[in-house]
């Protein structure tokens, strides 16, 4: 694998960088969905965002990411007398199209199936995504019930397997990424709205940006070591946010009058259940502290209500205005 | 610059430069896609690409309904039972590492195996969560995709073809013309050699990014394309070419088909217009400006020299063409998806079953200890019994679609053309969430044009519904006959099909596009009874002020169920839908 593109050198693309920094400051908004055409550096971003993660403490060895006390029964790593714990970069774990369902939420382990006649069970995917993420590119290509099965398995916390005489249940926590282009089909409406955030990616429009786009691609491609050492400073700073946006996340007041205007915003556009709420509460928390201010306000709901809620709106037929347009009318009339 | 690279388009003369440049830089350029119908003039040019390539390359050839299990790799059965453990194979993407993969019958790609490629593109690497078994290989390779395509919509997916910097069509060029290409394996080792030293200068990259903005080329793959080509060509033809030369041929090469409308009629021939906004932050990168305006346009205009007569024309289809490829994608699935998998059961291994080869030999897993005990020599490694057979089973999700026949005539316009839309749009959102596949038609004036054609995206109908007008005639019968044809194509394609029908009745076209209400009636009901005739279920929404006979006799000739308009609340019409589908 080719290594990755930093984060903070991505031109423009404000929407989805700052989805991105959300989730990663709070993993329970819910994902984060990033939907545009071609070649706007969807993946990029998302694959960028590994590197800005800070590393977790782990029970060495541990297929599933536990963290000490937390799997205790599930590998024999944890369940060493003193179980040694080791630091490893956060998870981010690509599910590749053409991925079977074995793979994904784990099996027999076949190899010692055949070679020991032990019947053990193989983690998969979910298991290296916990506490971590899981990005699929291309959301809208995989097959409606790995679909279903990951975002269930995304809003318990908890892959549950019962096949080939196996019963297996482990933690799997992670923040669920996808990203796909909607002219190659649509997702359900019931799978976008279980998504936390959702952002429209578009290409840049003004030259100057689009030579930007094109000039540090091509630095990238040419020397991805260089270009990376360019940018470690960025990064580092951004690191550093994200990880005092998280110490400062508990501390982040949410005052009752931003719930009030949050719930009126929720109701004029017709958004379905608590989720909207509790989305833009956190969201406009987690962007609060990413900016060091100790309370969410106006501002910040403002500028993370089309992300959390603009995929909740209820559809309405009659109404031939887009949803963007239905979004800007209700913030300016709740908003002012 | 040599004679062969100057001048107009020269079909043939670009295409060897392509398979040359491509032979530099396989992964780098992404690839070829080479429209051609299969006849002496492709095989000279896959047979000069091969001359091209280093002997020792990996070649092969992808057909597009390869599998999974093959394409990315997964578990090898043979090898597994023979060494008693689980073997890898590596998957076609794998073993072309460093080589061309040739896919063949590209306009037939679906958008899974699009989606796969285009992964590996992107990453060079493939990886594989398949079996049992998790794999990343290395893939650096450049595709050659072969489109047969006879029809202008019948063309490889927009999400292949974005990535892969050379389109050739080749159909135009004589037998006569396809002499042998020029370039041969020692001069693309050579340049290959060269190609580290050969990166363009900063001016060619403003250059053909400007180029590409002003040729409406949205992609920003396109210009880094181009950008990779420039340096293929400075290292191919070495000190005979000019930076500024290379970096003409190269946006002639790769924008030219791409090229999605012609640059503004007045080209900014002022040095210093505000022709992009000032960006402050990056005055000291601009400040190059002056000097790399003319090769912007010398650019330009070598791109815009290639562009073939014609342009505006092929632009009114390229939207046809965009939407036929939605059309025949969702027709498509089936090679990638064959339903919801199930479980897998154990039972006879019949014709026509396949194994499920993982489920299988977890089956006879645990039993290997005791068999291997009992069962005499020991030749084999893992002991397979009938019983341990697992065959793989499928729910296979019966495909429907929903083609709506929408009446935009003057009478319907004007008593509730917005309502009949908001109606449609109401339905569509179903399709959305069954993903049927849905398709417009509307008639109007004399005629009636499918507005679109099949399509798995139904954001895309809406939005081709919101901008349809109403007023002039109606030609219900050509309508009928339109919806009819669709669905009866669909129908062909094993697509449970259905009819959505809204109008007032009131015809007044008919079949020959002539006006005359009665013989419009006539037509009407005949085409609404052809339509019966091929079983297609089928709703007629009433749309007129107030229900009216005519709307009502014509749903009756169809076989249809018939709603009048004023008294379907959102609740009825969607209930009504369900019921005509389930008919």
């Amino acid at each position: 694998m080719r290594p990755a593109f930093p984060f903070t050198a991505i031109v423009g693309q404000a929407e989805i960088k700052r989805a991105l920094t959300i989730a990663a400051v709070d993993p329970s908004v819910g994902g984060v969905l990033a939907f545009g055409d071609r070649g706007t550096g969807k993946s990029t971003a998302v694959r960028a965002l590994a590197a800005l993660l800070p590393e977790i403490e782990v029970v060495a060895g541990c297929p599933y990411n536990s963290q000490l006390g937390e799997g205790a029964d599930l590998c024999a790593a944890c369940a060493a007398p003193e179980p040694e714990t080791a630091q490893v970069p956060t998870p981010v774990v690509d599910l590749p199209l053409g991925a079977t369902e074995d793979r994904v939420i784990g099996a027999l382990d076949i190899e010692r199936a055949l070679t020991q006649g032990e019947k053990a069970f193989e983690p998969g995917l979910l298991a290296s995504a916990h506490r971590g993420f899981l990005y699929i590119d291309e959301v809208n290509l995989l097959e409606d019930h790995l679909v279903d099965l990951l975002l269930d398995v995304a809003a318990s916390g908890e892959n549950v397997v019962e096949r080939e005489g196996l019963s297996i249940r482990h933690p799997a926590r992670f923040v669920i990424v996808g990203s796909g282009n909607p002219e190659e089909g649509e997702l359900r409406p019931q799978l976008l709205d279980r998504f936390g955030l959702s952002v429209e990616v578009t290409t840049p429009t003004t030259v100057a940006d689009r030579i930007e786009v094109v000039r540090r691609r091509d630095a990238f491609e040419r020397d991805p070591a260089a270009f990376q050492a360019r940018w470690a400073e960025a990064e580092a700073d951004l690191r550093a946010g994200i990880l005092a946006a998280r110490a400062a996340l508990d501390v982040t007041a949410v005052p009752d009058a931003f719930l009030e205007t949050a719930a009126g915003l929720c109701v004029a556009l017709g958004t379905d259940g608590l989720r909207g709420e509790l989305t833009v509460m956190r969201a406009a928390r987690a962007a609060a502290a990413l900016d060091g201010r100790p309370e969410a306000t106006e501002a910040d709901l403002r500028s993370v209500a089309p992300m959390a809620l603009g995929h909740r709106m209820r559809r309405d037929p009659l109404d031939e205005t887009g949803s963007a347009a239905r979004l800007e009318r209700a913030i300016s009339e709740v908003l002012g | 610059m040599t004679e062969a690279h100057a001048g107009g388009p020269q079909p043939w003369a670009d295409a060897g430069l392509a398979a040359a440049l491509f032979a530099i830089d396989p992964h780098g350029l992404g690839g070829v896609a080479l429209r051609a119908r299969h006849g002496p003039v492709r095989e000279v040019w896959l047979a000069g690409l091969r001359a091209a390539l280093p002997p020792d390359a990996p070649l092969r050839r992808l057909p597009p309904a390869t599998e999974d299990a093959r394409l990315l790799g997964g578990l090898d059965l043979v090898a597994t039972l023979d060494r008693g453990r689980p073997v890898a194979s590596r998957g076609l993407m794998a073993e072309c590492d460093g080589g061309t993969l040739v896919l063949t019958m590209a306009e037939r790609t679906g958008e899974g195996l699009a989606a796969r490629l285009a992964a590996a593109l992107d990453t060079g690497a493939v990886r594989s969560e398949r079996d049992g078994l998790s794999q990343t290989s290395t893939a650096r390779f450049g595709l050659v995709a072969l489109d047969e395509g006879a029809e202008a919509e019948e063309r490889p997916p927009e999400a292949l073809l974005d990535r892969l910097a050379f389109r050739l069509d080749l159909d135009a060029v004589s037998r006569g013309e396809a002499v042998p290409l020029p370039y041969r394996c020692e001069d693309v080792l050579r340049a290959r050699d060269a190609l580290a030293a050969h990166a363009p200068p900063d001016e060619a990259l403003e250059a053909l990014t400007k180029t590409a903005a002003m040729l409406g080329i949205v992609s920003l793959r396109a210009p880094l394309l181009a950008l990779r080509a420039t340096a293929a060509l400075s290292a191919l033809l070495g000190p005979g070419i000019t930076a500024g030369e290379a970096t003409e041929i190269a946006a002639r090469l790769v924008f030219a088909p791409r090229a999605t409308r012609l640059p503004s009629a007045e080209p900014e021939a002022d040095p210093d217009p505000p022709a992009e906004p000032p960006v402050p932050e990056h005055d000291a990168e601009t400040q190059g400006e002056p000097t790399n305006a003319p090769l912007a346009d010398r650019v330009l205009e070598a791109a815009e020299a290639a562009i073939p007569a014609g342009l505006l024309e092929r632009l009114a289809a390229a939207g046809q063409r965009r939407r036929g490829e939605h059309g025949r994608a969702g027709a498509e699935r089936d090679a990638f998806d064959r339903g919801r998998p199930l479980p897998s059961r154990p039972g006879p291994l019949n014709a026509g079953r396949r194994v499920d080869v993982v489920a299988t030999l977890r089956a006879a897993a645990p039993w290997q200890a005791l068999r291997q005990a009992h069962g005499g020599a020991a030749s084999r490694a893992v002991r397979l019994r009938a019983s341990d057979l697992r065959l793989r089973r499928y729910r296979r999700h019966s495909a429907s679609a929903t083609v709506f026949a929408v009446d935009a005539s003057g009478s319907t316009a004007a008593a509730r053309l917005a309502e009949a839309k908001g109606a449609v749009e109401l339905l569509l959102a179903e399709a959305y969430v069954r993903r049927d596949l849905v398709a417009l038609v509307a008639f109007r004036g004399t005629t009636a044009e499918v507005l679109l054609p099949p399509t798995g995206a139904p954001a895309l109908a809406r939005r081709r519904l919101a901008a349809l007008p109403g007023g002039g005639g109606t030609p219900l019968a050509l309508g009928l006959e339109a919806a009819a044809g669709l669905a009866t194509k669909l129908s062909a394609r094993g697509t449970d099909t259905q009819i959505v029908l809204l109008t007032d009745g009131r015809a007044n076209i008919d079949r020959a596009g002539q006006p005359g209400r009665t013989a419009a009636s006539d037509d009407a009901l005949a085409s609404a009874r052809a339509c019966r005739a091929r079983g297609h279920g089928a709703l007629v929404i009433d749309t007129g002020a107030r229900p009216r006979p005519e709307a009502a006799a014509l749903a009756e000739a169809m076989g249809a169920r018939y709603l009048a308009l004023p008294r379907a609340d959102a609740g009825v019409i969607s209930a009504a839908a369900v019921a005509a589908r389930t008919q």
